[in-house]
């Protein structure tokens, strides 16, 4: 018996496993691997010249500036819309459910044009900002803040809303029945426990809206150093045919978002572990 | 004896098989965005004249985009049995991948280039803010639409008609042409990164004073939105836009359709072409089918790119570099 391997507890598990890597690997890795690869054919010296240029550093700070912003409204808006979808049955509740994901689903070029079709100073909506706040919209840095908010907005409901679905209604009658406010049982008791899906959603949303290309670009007005994003230097870099300055970029791009998530992702854990006590 | 003659029967029924197939060749002609119109309709032509003479079956299949990104997918393994780009760098880029030799631009008549165009002024109906020429261009409260040199070939022949305008009026000071782009450029409110998206801001957002267009591009904006909306206004002085065309040669070598390839490159320079060329709004290179079309294509100063600024590359590298005048003149003013 002795040479048979013990049953492990969960069947599969190597197989699984395997799977796993190789499949993590061919369409994560690799790629990402091949990235750095191209990067590094700058030497340390090319990549800090090729990346360290007032240009980029100006485009980073556009694209993790307003990534960051449009997080940060989908984070407060999403948690409403989730809320509400949740929480309360109104007609037409299951087409607003629906909508929420159109976002994901629309080519994000098409979602560029009609957005910058509409906050154009001719479009329905830019017109009506221009003539009232004399408010410019399209092709300033505020459009790409609408862009961005717009593609990120699934994010924060998807991960939202079936925490709060789940949660126990125990504990808010526990609240109530303690002689807690509205206020102070959604304060203390719900808000908690779903902060982790927040922020869960709200990282979600900023590293989508740094890579953002397609919808941006159309509204973006992409003056350099202005409402220059990230993702179009790497297209000029290419249009050069600087292959390995676009992977600079690229990858420095990686790195700041990876220790982002990170950072978010340790928060969380932290948070978790906060409330469990 | 029963098996050989079974394998030759093989054989011949193999060759039987090929031979038809052989009748049929198939070319990827891979293009920029605003020759898909002009590619449709000679196609058909050279289809026709190709079946005529040898009796084979030619489709031509076209892949348009980008110039700079079209170059790309050649380099990265398109099978592109011939380029019809929008600037020659594009074609030195795939060139000095090694798929032709970089002497390709000696290869057909006229620098490669069939069919030739110019970058002119589009403006609104009326022309409500006078604008004749260059100069115009730099009035406070102008706004000009212009794509980025950097993302879009067509902008790269505005920029330089505009240097090359500078440069002539100013007996060749380079300090004032640049102070010449950097005052337009502050004119400029959004740069869409290729032609055909600064033509929507123009004529659909209707945002900007006056569009730097191909003369192509603001033909085809006159027939799709009515000639009621916008005036062309030619300046005294332009670029001329040479889009150049070529066959891959390790891409035709390999497939075994060179002959093909070249005749149609060749068809480009024919008569019959040049028409299609020239009702497409391109300006016909044959003396004899450019004076029929005289009324459409007004006669302007061109200067040329290997004769202002030394050929592509040195342009390229001058201008829109990392680190060139293009950026030069965003970094100084904001």
């Amino acid at each position: 018996m002795s040479v048979l391997r013990k049953p492990s507890v969960l069947p599969g598990f190597g197989l699984t496993l395997g799977f796993t890597l190789t499949y993590l690997s061919l369409i994560v890795l690799l790629p990402l691997a091949a990235l750095a690869l191209k990067a590094a054919g700058l030497g340390w010296s090319g990549f800090w010249d090729a990346v360290l240029t007032p240009r980029v550093l100006a485009a980073f700070k556009v694209s993790f500036g307003l990534s960051l912003a449009a997080a940060a409204v989908n984070a407060v808006f999403g948690f409403i819309v989730a809320w509400v979808l949740v929480r309360y049955r109104f007609p037409g509740d299951r087409i607003v459910d629906a909508l929420v994901d159109l976002p994901f689903a629309l080519p994000t070029a098409v979602a560029g044009i009609a957005l910058s079709a509409l906050y154009a100073p001719n479009g329905w909506i830019g017109s009506l900002l221009m003539e009232w706040f004399g408010l410019r919209v399209a092709f300033t840095p505020l459009g790409i803040a609408i862009a961005l908010t717009f593609i990120g907005l699934p994010f924060v409901v998807r991960t939202v809303q079936p925490i709060l679905q789940d949660l126990p209604p125990e504990e808010e009658e526990a609240a109530a029945a303690l002689g807690a406010t509205r206020w102070q049982s959604f304060r203390r008791v719900v808000f908690p426990a779903l902060l982790p899906a927040l922020l869960t959603g709200f990282a979600l949303a900023f590293a989508r809206g740094v890579g953002e290309y397609g919808s941006v670009i159309f509204i973006a007005g992409n003056i350099p150093g202005l409402s220059e994003i990230i993702p179009l230097l790497i297209v000029i870099k290419l249009e050069q045919y600087d292959y390995a300055g676009a992977a600079a970029v690229g990858v420095l791009m990686l790195m700041a978002s990876f220790v982002l998530l990170l950072a978010l992702n340790l928060l969380q854990a932290w948070m978790r572990s906060r409330h469990a006590r | 004896m029963g098996r050989l003659s079974a394998l030759a029967a093989g054989v011949a029924l193999a060759m039987l098989t090929i031979a038809p197939a052989k009748a049929q060749t198939t070319l990827l002609n891979v293009s920029y965005d605003p020759t898909r119109e002009f590619y449709v309709e000679f196609n058909k032509a050279f289809a026709k004249k190709w079946q005529a003479e040898n009796g084979q079956t030619v489709t031509v299949k076209q892949s348009h985009g980008g110039s700079g990104k079209q170059a790309r997918s050649v380099i990265d393994g398109l099978d592109a049995d011939v380029v019809t780009l929008a600037l020659a760098y594009d074609i030195d880029a795939i060139a000095d991948s090694g798929a032709l030799p970089k002497t390709w631009q000696t290869r057909l008549p006229n620098n490669s280039s069939p069919y030739t165009s110019t970058i002119v002024f589009l403006v609104r109906k009326g022309n409500p803010k006078q604008i004749k020429d260059w100069d115009d261009l730099l009035k406070p409260g102008v706004q000009v639409i212009t794509p980025n040199p950097k993302t879009s070939g067509g902008a790269r022949w505005n920029y330089l008609a505009a240097w090359a305008y500078s440069l002539e009026k100013n007996g060749n000071d380079e300090a004032k042409a640049k102070q010449f782009v950097a005052d337009l450029f502050k004119n400029v409110p959004v740069l869409d990164s290729g032609a055909r998206g600064s033509t929507v801001t123009f004529t659909q957002r209707q945002l900007g004073d006056v569009l730097l267009a191909w003369e192509n591009e603001a033909f085809l904006s006159l027939q799709e939105f009515g000639a009621d909306k916008f005036d062309i206004v030619v300046p005294s002085l332009s670029i001329l836009a040479e889009p150049p065309v070529t066959v891959v040669d390790s891409v035709v070598d390999r497939k075994g359709t060179r002959k093909a390839a070249e005749a149609y490159l060749n068809f480009l320079y024919t008569p019959e072409a040049q028409e299609i060329a020239a009702k497409n709004f391109y300006r016909p290179r044959l003396p004899e089918v450019a004076a029929r079309y005289a009324d459409r294509f007004p006669n302007v100063k061109l200067v040329t790119i290997d004769g202002s600024f030394g050929g592509w590359r040195t342009a390229q590298e001058k201008h829109f570099a990392d680190g060139g005048v293009f950026d030069q003149i965003y970094q100084k003013g904001r």
